[in-house]
């Protein structure tokens, strides 16, 4: 359903007059199926916040393409309603001046088909509880939330449109660990609910081993190893090992 | 509106905030409020002193002075803003799209700036003022084409920063148009930073006309404009001080008032004083009242 | 012997009348490290800060903080400046934001060496560089000539640690210190603080909120929710049966993780031993 093919992306390094690029994705390709949680798992610096940018059409791969169900997502009108989003840092997510509720409506709003003014509004209570959310949280502002809440209104805002693919980049990273269970029982439960394919950018190993059915592991822009979750404890490369040999479990 | 409640926390404020429209409203309705002609020449009363029915005494020529100050707000304060906001907008516009879009448009927008900004202010609007003549019209030209370089600068920082949030992020991944997103995101959250810095032009830019008015640059006489009436003071200015106080202490007053305002707004326009209980004053975030220890959906 | 003891520690705003942290009592022991676990907002950094009074001047503090038998509390800025960095070393989350961006790591260093030490140049250099080989950072020149923007996350940590052990303080309070980092710098950190603590000895006050990190290197611990002190006692006691409802829930999530991901690995080939 996402095809990457062959990306290849770098960044100029040094000044006007000087050259040099720096590469951040080398000869990247995958490919990610409907209903399937793919996880990327990379330590910083490995170009995975980069390929998720690449993902979402913000920016343009030097090389290569990049298409969800064969129209390629540099095209706004293709990537309307198909293609959505959850981020890192719960502080900016939220615009300051919108409620949670007029947040979830944005990408409602740019759907053609408008129906009935009531039915945008029963689909955040829906959509809120989905989330563990009650109505009370419509009208509140991000700053009145924690961390928790606002990922959770993140995760309803990417779901209120039933895109084909979301996108989560590094989504449960800064919370708690408490509090990142909840969120990842949250994206499990709405997975069976409405069928839908993540792609999963991470650091961390045993949150990616809870949610993910496949795992890609990136070392400096290049894919190391592309494992089922299942056959984890069978990978090859030596950077793999060294990662899971590294792990502080509890 | 939220935002005018937030301003009435503060006393200094809503004191600024009113006196500048009362004036503005006298500028405006001068004619009604004005007890006399401003250019309405009485030589048996020169140099008079406060009388009831000039309150203010008369200059050098019997006219009446609360008159020419009244008047004088025209040119002093309403024509300043209108100025004020037409490089406002103009710097705005530059502003966002160079810090919006970066990469070439941003460099040549920048690029046109520096060159503007390059020239000194004061020798740019005397040159301006030479080419097409002395004269109020002539002045603002000169002001919107120096300023909006300042604008579109600091504005494009403002914009850059915000356009790097997460939830512009958001809205560019979901196929949000550009347009769209400024609109929504861009510019409420940089209205503060620009209301502030606005504010703080006004005053340089009013002390500028009153500075080159007083110089014989800007209006004409006999037309009321408070520079210029501290330039009439000027050669009675130990014999008649008095003539040079009104005038002066109006400049300062309305300089302050703009002043107190700018820094009551950039505390007023901070959205996390938005709360979601009506009427309320934010108490600090309570801690989380946690649901339990449980599970969703357990 | 207690080397830190807090009695009755109550920290308040001033502006909002809000009290962040409730009359809380604990003790450090000698040579022990103690971790403080809890969630965002529970006020264990403020705890912290406040045993080397660093907060904002709003925020208020009562009780008394007893540190090798004197109190903190009553000593005068001269007098606690004396003591932070010398006896009581700080170690923070974000190593971008601890080091100055506007000058090099050797510059922040030197001052700080110079301020307890009285060190000229060179002794800085042959000092921090000794203890930056036993950190595992390679090149401490070259590392010395660098802007913090340039070293990776982990890297400024290991520096935080390396000035520690050039410090030899008592008492090493590291706040989130490996929250930021990803799975292979967070191992190395989490490592060097250990030979720290064995090769200087020196008492340990940890604070995280993840409970894996902490079963690594703590001996005791504390629980904090609201301001709150809801259980303490050492790790294995609190971990294996914990006795308030929120404890058991911090475990009980954190466990769910775990035991998924031992699960996968069939549990016998890829734990990271204690």
């Amino acid at each position: 359903m996402l095809n990457v093919d062959h990306v290849h992306k770098s960044y100029p390094q040094g000044g006007l007059f000087t050259g040099g690029r720096q590469s951040v994705l080398h000869d990247v390709s995958f490919e990610c199926y409907r209903g399937e949680c793919l996880g990327i798992i990379g330590e910083s610096g490995s170009g995975k916040s980069t390929l998720g940018r690449l993902i979402l059409g913000m920016e343009r791969p030097d090389q290569g393409t990049i298409s969800l169900e064969g129209r390629s997502v540099l095209d706004r009108k293709a990537r309307r309603g198909r293609i959505s989003a959850v981020f890192q840092d719960y502080k900016s997510s939220i615009n300051p001046f919108f409620t949670v509720e007029e947040a979830i409506m944005e990408p409602l709003r740019l759907q053609k088909k408008n129906p009935e003014g009531n039915a945008h509004s029963l689909k955040i209570d829906v959509l809120l509880s989905q989330v563990g959310l009650d109505k009370s949280y419509r009208s509140k502002y991000p700053h009145e939330l924690s961390g928790g809440e606002v990922q959770r209104v993140c995760i309803a805002r990417a779901i209120s449109t039933e895109p084909q693919c979301i996108v989560l980049d590094e989504a449960i990273s800064s919370l708690d660990v408490s509090v990142q269970t909840q969120v990842l029982h949250v994206l499990k439960e709405l997975k069976e609910i409405y069928q839908l394919t993540y792609i999963f950018i991470t650091h961390d190993i045993q949150a990616a081993a809870y949610i993910c059915d496949r795992v890609v592991i990136f070392r400096e822009g290049r894919m190391e190893e592309m494992v089922p979750i299942e056959q984890l404890k069978t990978v090859k490369s030596e950077y793999a090992r060294k990662l899971l040999d590294h792990l502080i479990t509890f | 509106m939220r935002n005018l409640r937030n301003l009435s926390q503060d006393k200094l404020a809503m004191a600024s905030l009113s006196f500048i429209v009362v004036m503005i409203a006298a500028g405006v309705l001068a004619p009604l409020f004005a007890p006399h002609d401003p250019e309405e020449v009485n030589m048996k009363l020169r140099y008079a002193s406060a009388s009831w029915s000039y309150l203010l005494g008369n200059d050098h020529l019997g006219r009446c002075v609360l008159s020419r100050l009244i008047y004088g707000i025209r040119p002093s304060v309403l024509w300043v803003l209108v100025a004020l906001l037409a490089s406002v907008l103009l710097g705005a516009i530059v502003g966002f799209i160079s810090g919006y879009f970066k990469g070439k448009t941003d460099a040549i927008l920048m690029r046109v700036c520096d060159i503007m900004l390059s020239f000194p202010g004061y020798v740019m609007t005397l040159a301006v003022v030479g080419i097409l003549g002395a004269g109020l019209e002539n002045i603002l030209i000169a002001f919107v084409v120096m300023k909006w370089a300042w604008f579109a600068r600091v504005i494009r920082t403002s914009v850059m920063q915000y356009s790097e949030m997460d939830y512009v992020k958001f809205a560019r991944a979901s196929g949000v148009s550009h347009l769209r997103i400024i609109h929504k995101h861009i510019v409420p959250v940089t209205f503060s930073d620009i209301a502030v810095i606005s504010s703080s032009s006004i005053c340089s830019m009013i002390l500028q006309i009153s500075g080159l008015s007083f110089l014989g640059l800007g209006v004409q006489a006999p037309q009321a404009e408070w520079g210029m009436m501290l330039n009439e003071a000027r050669e009675v200015m130990f014999s008649r001080p008095e003539l040079m106080l009104a005038p002066g202490l109006a400049i300062v007053l309305v300089v302050s008032a703009f002043n107190f305002l700018s820094d009551a707004l950039q505390v007023a326009l901070d959205p996390k004083l938005m709360t979601s209980k009506p009427g309320g004053k934010l108490r600090g975030r309570k801690r989380g009242e946690q649901v339990a220890y449980e599970y969703i959906g357990s | 012997m207690n080397i830190l003891e807090v009695e009755q520690l109550r920290i308040w705003d001033a502006l909002t009348e809000e009290v962040i942290v409730h009359n809380s009592s604990f003790q450090l022991k000698q040579g022990q490290c103690l971790a403080i676990v809890g969630e965002s907002g529970s006020g264990k950094s403020m705890t912290c800060r406040s045993i080397m009074r660093l907060n904002k001047p709003a925020i208020r503090q009562s009780g008394r903080i007893l540190f090798q038998g004197e109190d903190l509390n009553k000593l005068t800025e001269q007098e606690m400046r004396k003591r932070r960095g010398r006896n009581l070393c700080m170690i923070l989350q974000n190593g971008m934001g601890a080091f100055d961006p506007s000058c090099v790591i050797g510059v922040h260093l030197r001052e700080t060496l110079q301020a307890h030490y009285g060190w000229n140049a060179k002794e800085v250099e042959k000092n921090m560089k000794s203890a930056m080989e036993r950190v595992m950072l390679r090149n401490p020149v070259d590392i010395m000539n660098q802007y913090p923007h340039q070293l990776s996350g982990g890297m400024l940590q290991r520096i935080m640690i390396a000035l520690a052990l050039v410090l030899e303080p008592d008492v090493i309070i590291a706040d989130e210190p490996t929250t930021a980092l990803d799975t292979i710098s967070q191992y190395e950190v989490v490592e060097q603080l250990i030979q720290l603590r064995k090769r200087m000895g020196c008492s340990m006050i940890f604070i995280s909120h993840d409970l894996g990190v902490v079963r690594k290197i703590a001996d005791d611990v504390l629980v904090m929710k609201d301001g709150h002190i809801v259980e303490s006692g050492s790790i294995h006691s609190v971990f294996s049966k914990p006795q308030h409802p929120y404890t058991q829930f911090l475990v009980s999530t954190r466990r769910e993780l775990s035991n998924h991901f031992r699960q996968l690995m069939q549990e016998e080939q890829h734990i990271a031993k204690r």
